[in-house]
């Protein structure tokens, strides 16, 4: 936001609640405005992180999106800590999408891939330490004392009988040299850090006063819904809306690249205005797509070996000589992330640039697709990242696409627009989840440890054909075999090959919570149990026997195992079955205990342990594991994505289903206290849930269940 | 066409077919109830008619002329509902679009079974959908705020006076450590 804007301007931006008003527009005397620290290139620039007031309050500007995962919370954390200020004194604020906020470690500025906390561990805790010496040093000045004199204090400087506020001194600190390096705090030494803490954002949403996408308005804006081709890669052929625009309320009927919108004063009416269209369709090949002649495809390749991933030794000969041989294919389906909010962005099109509202994890990108349609510099789009309902990948486009078709249509009826997604088009527009076929023999020495593998997978690449592609190595998209070439049981397998099949498919695909991890993790956890049935072996034992090299799979498995009572008798009619499994530096186990009657599997209770490494706050960890083993068990039992004559089969939470109140387990979690690098958390839940499941059910029932969703008969 | 939403009369101009959800969000620019499925499927945008939990995306606004609509905003008439008091309490909530939804079934829930069981818990509220699978907490939620309710008619009855306004129970909330 610039400061040239008018008053008007101001107002409406401070009366958008949970909007972002830019440190730069707010009354400097307010503020406790750092300068940049020309000779600490390696520390961040304080003045883009952090505010505080003097009425005392302490903003910490958040460089991620807080998409249910915590980030509003942690973060924050992590700058308290070496501010040692006062808790209760936190506000936190989205930041602009602006260099300054780009990822540590990917560059762009993007929440994604559990990647939050440990890539901002050190820059949000510098932020606070250097904001601390600071103002340490703005008291010293004033008071005339050593510097050593003094020290921070929950929200004081203090030294002798002297003591002042953080905000008393706010003003003089900002005139401080900030340092050129500062030390941060042993962990011994932590207070807020590694303890529990209840969400921030809590107040707010159970209030309805959060402000999410969806519930942006600004002055004299439209609601537009948009009918896009009912197949993927359909284009307009004709239109005529004359009926749309007869529509009370219809303000305008306009063309964009994805479809025609409708703008008009309110969703319904933009939806009415929708029904009234007449649209001619030039579908294109999308038109004959059908998912099950799509597996057939997959499977059929499943024969041939793909490019080669990760081999070691001379698989045939081994799987040849091995005493026993396990056969097994896989199937997975198409799956839609179905965040609770469904899809929506706000864009004003002026004159002095583009102003963006939307629930992003993709500041960088969104923001350059925008200035790119409206014909601007990137630094002339003002994207304001409000609340998500909801992320899971989906909000994470490289192609922006609920972004950029906002921009356009905001730019094509010359009005303000908010652009909403029906739930119907939320689960049919595509980058779902990719499908995916394996195929795995293993052969089994005298021992029963296995001693060949080979594993064919078949799948869309994610990465291919976005701006991302230049991570595909040799044709391989790590994304699509993570799990598998980092396994530790392939690791120690003398003899394995893993190939790759990446066929092209009219279906956008997309991360959706842990990514590869969400068919591989299912796969090698079921694979390796029906190994260990195959040995005469508990699973858990087998497992133990293969893992010796792998502490950390190691150390959670015997955690989960241990608290769920692995080897004492389930209660009556429950089976347990487990999983181990590592993502996004992480190491997550799950016992799961099942029924199954009249062919319905119902999950009691899962018991899961962590090991993310250093843990910065233990209750969001614990609560985006019951998050992910929701997230994992609805696609266990239900979540599938169909294609027939190109059209999706799914329209809702109807056909789509997911788990409901009345199916939750007793989930249980356990967290390893470790002092090893952190690891994410908002994704490795998600993965060992499913394998966990169904190997419970070969307890139960005596079957393997080698397909997605989970279905017996 | 007139409605009462809170306790205050509206007037609208709106197709009386226009579902309440969108005469609350987008006319009345109401935006707490939240919308998630349009079909009734999904529980996001239950708001109470009359003191009923109704799904308000399949309500059309003429329906609830001359009725009482409470909507999040609301609910609680001086600072928060016990239910909500809970809600943070127990760390419920996640992304947070669902919870709106998910407060105003389980208050509806509780004004008829002040103390429910679980059984209770799992019939009035499996028609809310929640994505980021905050299902556990939310059951212990509800049983915590029907202890807080009780116990609040009780201090009414002993004439204590409500000691926690909004911005303290906000403050200590958000400082307190679980
Ligand atoms: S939006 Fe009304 S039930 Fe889903
Ligand atoms: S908290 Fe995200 S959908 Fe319930």
């Amino acid at each position: 936001m610039s400061a040239r804007r008018g008053p008007s301007r101001r107002q409406f931006l401070k009366t958008s609640a949970g909007l972002v008003i830019g440190f730069t527009v707010a009354p400097k005397t307010r503020l406790f405005a750092f300068q940049q620290p020309g000779g600490a290139p390696a520390l961040p620039p304080p003045n883009a992180f952090l505010r505080i007031g003097e009425d005392d309050t302490v903003t910490v500007i958040l460089a991620h999106s807080e998409m249910g995962q915590g980030v509003w919370t942690t973060l924050p954390m992590l700058v308290a800590e070496e501010l040692e200020c006062d808790w209760a004194k936190i506000r936190v604020e989205n930041a602009p999408a602006a260099p300054a906020y780009g990822h540590t470690a990917y560059g762009a500025q993007m929440t994604g891939g559990s990647t939050s906390t440990w890539s901002e561990l050190d820059r949000y805790r510098q932020v606070g330490a250097m904001a601390r010496e600071m103002l340490i040093a703005a008291a010293a000045a004033e008071w005339k004392v050593d510097r050593e004199s003094c020290r921070a204090e929950k929200g004081f400087v203090v030294s002798g009988d002297r003591r002042a506020s953080y905000g008393s001194l706010a003003k003089s600190a900002a005139q401080q040299t900030p340092p050129a390096s500062v030390a941060l705090k042993d962990r011994k030494d932590w207070k807020i850090v590694g303890k529990p803490t209840r969400r921030l954002d809590s107040a707010s949403k159970v209030a309805g006063k959060a402000t999410f996408g969806m519930d942006v308005r600004v002055p004299g804006m439209k609601v537009a819904q948009i009918e896009r081709s009912p197949v993927f890669g359909g284009r307009v052929k004709s239109f005529k809306a004359d009926k749309a625009k007869a529509v009370p309320g219809v303000r305008a009927v306009v063309e964009v690249p994805s479809g025609i919108a409708v703008v008009a004063d309110h969703f319904w009416a933009a939806r009415l205005g929708r029904q009234a269209l007449e649209i001619e369709w030039d579908l294109g090949p999308g038109a004959s797509l059908d998912t099950g002649k799509t597996l057939e495809e997959y499977r059929a390749r499943l024969g041939a070996e793909g490019l080669k991933a990760k081999a070691a030794g001379d698989v045939g000969p081994a799987l040849a000589k091995a005493s026993k041989r396990v056969d097994a294919e896989y199937a997975f389906p198409y799956l839609a992330h179905a965040a609770m909010e469904p899809l929506n962005a706000t864009a004003v099109v002026g004159p002095d640039g583009v102003d963006v509202w939307a629930g992003t994890q993709f500041q960088s990108g969104d923001q350059a697709a925008a200035a790119k349609i409206a014909g601007v510099a990137p630094e002339k789009v003002r994207l304001h990242t409000t609340f998500l309902g909801g992320g899971f990948g989906r909000r994470a486009n490289p192609a922006n696409d609920f972004v950029a078709e906002a921009v356009q249509v905001a730019k094509a009826s010359g009005m303000p627009v908010k652009v909403v997604w029906t739930r119907e088009d939320d689960m049919h527009g595509g980058y779902y989840r990719p499908m995916w076929a394996h195929k795995v023999s293993a052969g089994l020495g005298a021992d029963g440890r296995p001693v060949a593998w080979k594993q064919t997978i078949v799948g869309q690449s994610i990465m291919e054909g976005t701006p991302f592609a230049m991570m595909i190595k040799e044709g391989i998209d790590e994304t699509s075999v993570e799990g598998v070439v980092d396994s530790p049981y392939i690791e120690a397998i003398p003899h394995h090959h893993v190939g790759l099949h990446s066929p092209k498919s009219p279906v956008p695909v997309l991360w959706w919570r842990s990514v590869g991890h969400t068919h591989t993790a299912f796969v090698m956890e079921t694979m390796v149990d029906e190994l260990a049935a195959a040995a005469g072996q508990d699973p858990l034992a087998y497992r133990r026997r293969l893992l010796q090299k792998a502490p950390r799979h190691l150390g959670v498995l015997e955690l989960a195992a241990a608290r769920a009572g692995w080897g004492t008798p389930a209660p009556a009619g429950r089976f347990r079955g487990l999983a181990v499994h590592s993502s996004f530096g992480s190491y997550v186990a799950q016992v799961a205990e099942v029924s199954v009657e009249k062919g319905k599997v119902r999950v009691h209770r899962v018991v899961c342990a962590i090991d993310c490494g250093i843990c910065v706050n233990p209750a969001g960890v614990t609560a985006q594991m019951e998050s992910a083993i929701v997230f994992g068990l609805s696609a266990a039992l239900y979540g599938a994505i169909t294609l027939k004559d190109g059209r999706v089969q799914q329209s809702n939470f109807d056909d789509y289903l997911v788990l409901r109140l009345d199916e939750m387990p007793k989930v249980e979690v356990h967290i390893v206290s470790s002092s090893e690098k952190a690891g994410g958390a908002g994704e490795p839940g998600t993965p060992p849930i499913a394998p966990a499941v169904a190997n419970a059910v070969f307890a139960a029932t005596g079957k393997r269940l080698r397909n997605l969703p989970l279905k017996l008969a | 066409m007139k409605i009462d939403v809170n306790g205050q009369v509206r007037e609208v101009d709106v197709p009386a077919d226009m579902p309440l959800l969108w005469v609350l969000r987008d006319v009345l620019g109401m935006t707490g109830t939240k919308y998630g499925c349009g079909i009734a499927q999904c529980g996001a945008c239950t708001v109470h008619v009359d003191g009923e939990a109704v799904r308000s995306c399949a309500t059309g606004v003429s329906e609830v002329q001359g009725k009482k609509v409470t909507t999040i905003e609301g609910l609680g008439a001086s600072g928060l509902h016990p239910v909500q008091r809970a809600w943070i309490e127990a760390d419920v909530v996640q992304c947070g679009w669902c919870q709106p939804g998910q407060i105003m079934a389980a208050a509806a829930l509780l004004k008829t079974k002040p103390k429910p069981s679980d059984g209770d818990i799992d019939e009035a509220l499996s028609g809310n959908i929640c994505r980021c699978g905050t299902y556990q907490r939310i059951r212990a939620a509800v049983h915590r705020a029907s202890d807080l309710t009780a116990a609040g008619e009780r201090r009414a009855e002993a004439g204590a006076e409500r000691s926690e306004g909004l911005v303290s129970e906000m403050s200590a909330a958000a400082g307190a450590k679980s």
